[in-house]
């Protein structure tokens, strides 16, 4: 997974020129205004600098310092800006690339009667089919339905390294934009002109400042108030300086607003927001929304496909056990027939081990009239008609089943073997020719190395794991044994799997789900995040909320994480903004009114130098923290997997008393700085 | 500091902790209207009650209603007190034939004592009849009290309730506050009370002859002494004395039980007849504690988290050691300007600062009064705030200004400081990566958005009306003192209005400029809190109940309990920083250079 983070450097010389240029254009007040702290700041700063004409005039003594504040006001304002643009720009560089793939495109589509034609990318519909050769820009979204190519897909995923794509099975999605390294393909198109995901990224990296989320818009609404109450206490500090004989200039009072308002975070608060929709594109996931993001950091269930996220991809045939009065070369040839057709994984592996354990070559089927029954959910079964034979395989009650239907049974012994693979964990496969059951292909599931300590973490966090799975209880109750999860759900049917949704989501709980397939689609609305995989159906995509490019399941905790570390970095940064405060008032208030009774300077514990030294450095501190805490925001807070107390312990500890001591050095630093400089 | 000083302060404590569960469980039975040992008294009153008023105890309200129907009963009962006292000269039980309270000053006494405050600008035994001390403040006294409880029983069941959209029902809740908890407990205190030595009669004032004739200064009409042409106090001859009499003790066991403090007499809890020995001022200071901490216990109990009210009462009893060892570690170090004087505790004296105290509480009970009933509401003074050195002087202040809800006013100190938490959890919330959440409810943009309306409130009030003050001739006219002084004692003025406490620093007289501001404080700390309060009481009580995990924060935890102290600090000391800096602080460091105001 790491390597697919884009290791662009945070500082790109190219996105910070532009930020540099966009963080000015957004002084526009109309802009600001969205932004209730920052435009405090900026309404201050244009009075200090209407005083400062002011004092040019009138040649004031205080120039100097007046110029200063003023200056490192609008620094302030700039910086908050910049943080923005910077966010802002990283996602739509991508966004750029994207669109550059975009307009370029031409396509070879394939006319019915085997030529092709020449057509602008923009025209292929749903349905068409196009050749795409060596050193080509894939035209549209769709899925490969001949030959095996490597692709570039670094315009999506910003991962330069190829990737196989083939056809059948979980790899065959190709999307727009990406190049074909090697080989031919022929792709089915999938996707409608301006329904494709490159416009669908576009879109997002460019809204993703737009909306805003329901935790954001409360958090907000606690800085916009916490804004108010310094309002009040800074504009009432005046009449009381005015009685206590020692009225302040408002610059000084104006600094003193601007130190005292959460400007850390609300100069933060969107790049956050952004960097989080972000760090996802970064993992190759598309939300549709940022509320699907910040329910994924809520999220109390998580619901998984055994397939692919808890084993290995898919299930190996390891052996064949044949019936009593069955050889196994009989077994494992009806067995190989049935796989022939049979593009999944499982089917490959059954052929290869027929061929592997009893020298059976693969044979072409296409020379006799054979029928390919394809694997259904309902039926559970997969099979093939060939020369009278009709051969079938599935899970052993679904092939009881089928027996029983033909007025026939299934053997005590076989229902044994059944049994034994079953309890071990792993997945047996019973074969029947006709109305006979030949014996059992035993296929096995390699549970993910590290998966384990995976959802112990998740379940320290308070989120339970529920393995989904079409394998019967017993082997379902091994692999979940072995594999750590909290909960299983064996022969899902996926009616099962929304009556899970349903009942969790009815205990107030937020369900998470990965699924690919057009039975998933309804569970994937359901779901509060749902996860559809790249290379599956359409309807799935539609259905989710988020969509994985990679296809990868195990995504899902990723997702969650990234949900978590978008909500800890706001909580963290306002935490850290509030605690701020303390020191800058024991820098100010001293400042302010020493001058009228020198005992104030015992709350001058910093030792400051002068009252104005210490005015001035207050406020650089202020607009520097911001700066300083970009790449915090840009990254997120450091995720680990521990509970909420322990969590909540640690936060507290760094970004509460660290936001209360940090302050201190950085003031007193700063102020010997100015002081060494002449500054003030 | 002495042992025997800490020793009664922890014993005090005790009490109270002994104190809360079984308050806490009464409370509780009757608010969910299960079976207490006083139904079959109380019960058949109530029904008749509810028979005679048309009230339909079965029914529920919303908050929108709930609400509307507490305003609006409290605006009647206001009304109520502001006839009485302009028609008290018509009207029986007037031995002394007080003539009509003034407008201004019948507005701000009314708009007091509806609001729980029992801020005083009068002087009891010169101005009230019995019957307007009986019916119209007592009466407040007992309903201020209850529509608080009622108040805080509805935020509790808010958070506890699933998918609902009521909160109870205002009239039975404020009846059955008054009935089953008010009116019982102060019977049985107000017999405590005569047993030491409090007045209960209906006499006219005694005159008595001094047994050694005193010289003191004359008094113009404007309360100012007279001078002759050489700018000297005129001196006159006292030889006789006037001594109040009345129902005293009636109204004092419910002053502290409902933390409403405005006194019979001028000198509050100070006077001998309110307060007159050791033990009564033990049992007034455990009382105004007894339902704030008892609910605490409720809260537990009606949330199904018994750990998380003891949190809550954790949280409370921080912030109340910090504030009694500040105030009593400032009073017993003395006066520094008196280097020379003994000013230690011994056997023959009291020792540290003993201006405006009485002997016969001492330092630390005097300090622990301070500090207790101001972290409460409730207003009632056994000693001169005024007179406190200026560090012990700012323990009650802050204690105004944190919200008092350090156990707090009955009921306001409950809900005071359930919005803190609402405000602690989201942050916590953030920071543990959730949306956050505060007994399984979510708290979301609407909550905080009401929550931070009702912190707003006090910098609003408390800030801008000080400020005013102090610049406006009117404020200062009747300041008694200046310099840092002066401006504490404005700014205690207003915090002790818009908090509803009603202990007055002293040192400011009343004028029109001031009757009618704190007046308005005083409605605007009580209503325009309580409505945001019940808003998200109401929006609480209809969401969805999510079960907890551990990647939910727990709110039963010390580390709650910690983050609660933290955010009320914080949200206090930033608001009144500068303010204070500019009062007690700076009065505190020119003390110790040998200014004074």
């Amino acid at each position: 997974m790491s390597a697919k983070q884009a290791k662009k450097s945070l500082w790109d010389a190219r996105i910070v020129r532009k930020a540099l240029l966009d963080s000015l254009i957004k002084l526009n007040p109309r802009t600001m205004m969205k932004n209730p702290v920052m435009f405090v700041v900026e309404v201050g700063s244009v009075v200090t600098t209407v005083l400062l004409i002011k004092d040019v005039v009138q040649r004031s003594a205080g120039f100097g310092f007046d110029l200063q504040i003023t200056l490192w006001l609008w620094f302030t304002v700039v910086f908050a800006n910049f943080a923005e643009a910077m966010a802002e720009g990283r996602g739509k560089a991508q966004a750029e690339a994207l669109r550059r793939a975009k307009s370029e495109t031409t396509a070879n589509r394939l006319l019915p009667d085997g030529r092709t034609e020449i057509i602008a990318g923009s025209r292929l519909r749903t349905g068409d089919l196009v050749l795409v050769t060596a050193g080509e820009v894939i035209p549209g979204d769709g899925d490969i339905v001949e030959g095996v190519a490597s692709v570039d897909e670094s315009a999506i995923t910003g991962e330069s390294a190829p990737v196989i794509r083939e056809a059948g099975g979980d790899r065959c999605a190709v999307t727009g934009g990406t190049r074909v390294l090697s080989d031919q393909i022929k792709v089915k198109i999938s996707s409608n002109p301006g329904e494709t995901f490159l416009d669908r990224m576009i879109a997002l990296v460019e809204g993703a400042e737009r909306q805003k989320t329901p935790n954001e818009i409360a958090l907000n609404i606690l800085l916009a108030g916490l804004t108010v109450i310094f309002l009040l206490a800074v504009v009432t500090l005046q009449p009381f300086a005015i009685y206590s004989g020692a009225p302040q200039t408002i610059f000084v009072l104006v600094s003193l607003l601007v130190c005292l308002i959460p400007t850390t975070i609300g100069g933060l608060l969107s790049a956050i927001g952004i960097a989080g929709m972000d760090r996802l594109v970064q993992h190759n996931v598309l939300a549709m929304s940022g509320r699907a993001v910040e329910a994924a950091g809520d999220v109390d269930t998580l619901l998984l496909d055994k397939t692919g996220t808890i084993t290995l991809g898919n299930r190996q045939a390891t052996d064949f056990i044949a019936a009593p009065g069955v050889s196994n070369d009989q077994l494992a040839d009806a067995a190989q027939l049935s796989s022939l057709p049979d593009e999944t994984p499982e089917g490959r592996s059954i052929v290869v081990l027929a061929k592997e354990k009893f020298n059976l070559r693969g044979r072409d089927l296409s020379s006799n009239p054979a029928t390919f029954v394809p694997f259904s959910a309902q039926t559970r079964m997969s099979g093939v008609n060939f020369d009278g034979r009709m051969i079938r395989k599935g899970a052993s009650d679904s092939i009881r089943k089928y027996l029983e239907q033909n007025g026939s049974f299934l053997p005590k012994e076989v229902q044994a073997t059944v049994e034994t693979i079953a309890r071990s964990g792993g997945t047996p496969l019973v074969v029947a020719e006709n109305n006979r059951a030949l014996g059992v292909v035993e296929l096995k599931d390699i549970v993910k190395g590290g998966i384990r300590d995976r959802f112990a973490q998740l379940r320290s966090m308070g989120i339970r794991t529920i393995m989904i799975t079409g394998d019967n209880p017993l082997t379902a109750a091994a692999i979940a044994r072995e594999a750590g999860v909290d909960d299983f759900l064996a022969q899902a049917t996926p009616k099962d799997k929304m009556d899970l949704i349903r009942k969790e989501q009815g205990e107030g709980k937020l369900v998470a789900m990965t699924g690919d397939g057009t039975n998933d689609a309804p569970a994937l609305a359901q779901a509060d995040v749902g996860v559809a995989m790249n290379t599956g159906t359409q309807a799935a995509k539609e259905a989710g909320n988020m969509v994985d490019l990679d296809s990868n399941p195990t995504k899902l905790l990723e997702i969650v994480e990234i949900g978590k570390q978008l909500l800890m970095t706001r909580g963290s940064l306002t935490t850290f903004s509030i605690a701020n405060d303390v020191a800058k008032y024991f820098a100010i208030i001293p400042a302010m009114f020493a001058g009228k009774f020198a005992v104030l300077n015992a709350l001058n514990i910093m030792k400051l130098a002068t009252p104005q030294s210490a005015v001035l450095s207050a406020v650089i501190f202020n607009a520097l923290i911001i700066i300083a805490l970009i790449p915090l925001a840009l990254r997120g807070v450091q995720y680990k997997a521990m509970s909420a107390e322990a969590l909540l312990r640690r936060n507290l500890l760094i970004y509460g008393l660290g936001g209360v001591v940090a302050p201190f050095i950085g003031i007193k630093a700063i102020d010997i700085l100015v002081r060494s400089l002449g500054l003030a | 500091m002495t042992i025997n000083g800490w020793l009664q302060i922890l014993c005090f404590f005790a009490v109270v902790l002994l104190l809360t569960k079984p308050m806490g469980v009464f409370m509780a039975r009757v608010f969910s209207r299960e079976r207490t040992f006083l139904d079959p008294v109380l019960r058949p009153m109530e029904r008749l009650l509810y028979r005679v008023t048309r009230v339909d105890e079965s029914r529920e309200m919303r908050w929108t209603e709930y609400s509307i129907a507490m305003l609006l009963f409290s605006v009647v009962s206001m009304l109520a007190l502001y006839f009485l006292q302009r028609t008290q000269q018509w009207l029986p039980f007037n031995p002394q034939k007080f003539g009509a309270v003034a407008q201004d000053l019948a507005f701000n006494t009314s708009a007091s004592f509806t609001t729980n405050t029992n801020w005083q600008f009068y002087t009891g035994e010169q101005v009230m009849s019995y019957l307007t001390q009986m019916a119209g403040l007592a009466y407040h006294n007992f309903m201020s009290a209850a529509v608080g409880i009622a108040l805080a029983v509805a935020f509790i069941r808010g958070i506890s309730r699933r998918e609902k959209g009521t909160l109870g029902n205002f009239w039975v809740d404020i009846t059955r506050a008054t009935l089953w908890i008010l009116v019982p407990l102060s019977i049985i205190s107000g017999l405590v009370l005569v047993s030491q030595g409090v007045i209960q009669n209906f006499r006219p004032y005694d005159t008595v002859k001094l047994v050694e004739p005193q010289q003191v200064q004359k008094l113009g009409q404007d309360g100012k002494p007279v001078l002759d042409s050489s700018g000297k106090p005129v001196m006159e001859t006292v030889r006789e004395e006037l001594i109040a009499q009345g129902p005293i003790a009636s109204q004092e066991a419910i002053k502290e039980l409902g933390t409403n403090g405005g006194g019979f007499l001028n000198a509050n809890s100070s006077h001998p007849f309110e307060n007159p020995t050791p033990f009564s001022n033990f049992f007034e200071i455990v009382l105004i504690f007894t339902i704030p901490a008892g609910l605490t216990y409720t809260l537990g109990r009606f949330t199904g988290s018994q750990k998380h009210g003891w949190a809550v009462f954790a949280a409370m009893a921080v912030l109340f050691f910090a504030g009694v060892t500040v105030a009593y570690w400032a009073e017993s170090r003395g006066n520094p300007l008196l280097a020379g004087a003994d000013q230690h505790a011994s056997l023959m004296q009291s020792g540290g600062n003993m201006e405006g105290k009485e002997v016969r509480f001492g330092i630390a009970n005097s300090a622990l009064f301070a500090t207790v009933t101001t972290d409460a509401s409730c207003g009632a003074v056994n000693s001169w705030h005024d007179s406190f050195t200026p560090l012990g002087g700012l323990v009650p202040l802050v204690n105004i200004m944190l919200g008092e809800i350090v156990f707090g006013g009955v009921g306001a100190g409950m809900y005071g400081i359930l919005m803190f938490v609402v405000l602690s959890v989201f942050i916590a919330g953030l920071m543990v990566g959730r949306t956050p959440e505060y007994l399984g409810k979510k708290i979301e943009a609407y909550d905080v958005k009401m929550a931070m309306l009702y912190v707003l409130i006090f910098p609003l009030m408390i800030l801008v009306l000080s400020g005013i003050s102090s610049l406006l001739p009117q404020g200062l006219a009747t300041l008694t003192n200046s310099g840092p002084h002066g401006l504490s004692e404005i700014l205690y003025a207003f915090t002790s209005g818009t908090g509803n406490n009603g202990s007055a620093f002293g040192g400011l007289g009343a004028n029109r400029w001031y009757n009618l501001t704190m007046g308005i404080t005083m409605l605007v700390g009580r209503f325009l809190m309580i409505i945001p309060m019940l808003a998200v009481a109401g929006n609480l009580a209809q969401k969805k109940l999510v079960p907890p995990s551990p990647g939910t924060f727990p709110v039963t935890t010390p580390l709650f309990t910690v983050l609660l102290v933290s955010v009320i600090l914080i949200v206090g000391a930033l608001t009144f920083f500068p303010a204070l800096s500019l009062g007690p602080v700076l009065e505190h460091l020119l003390m110790n250079t040998g200014k004074t105001f």
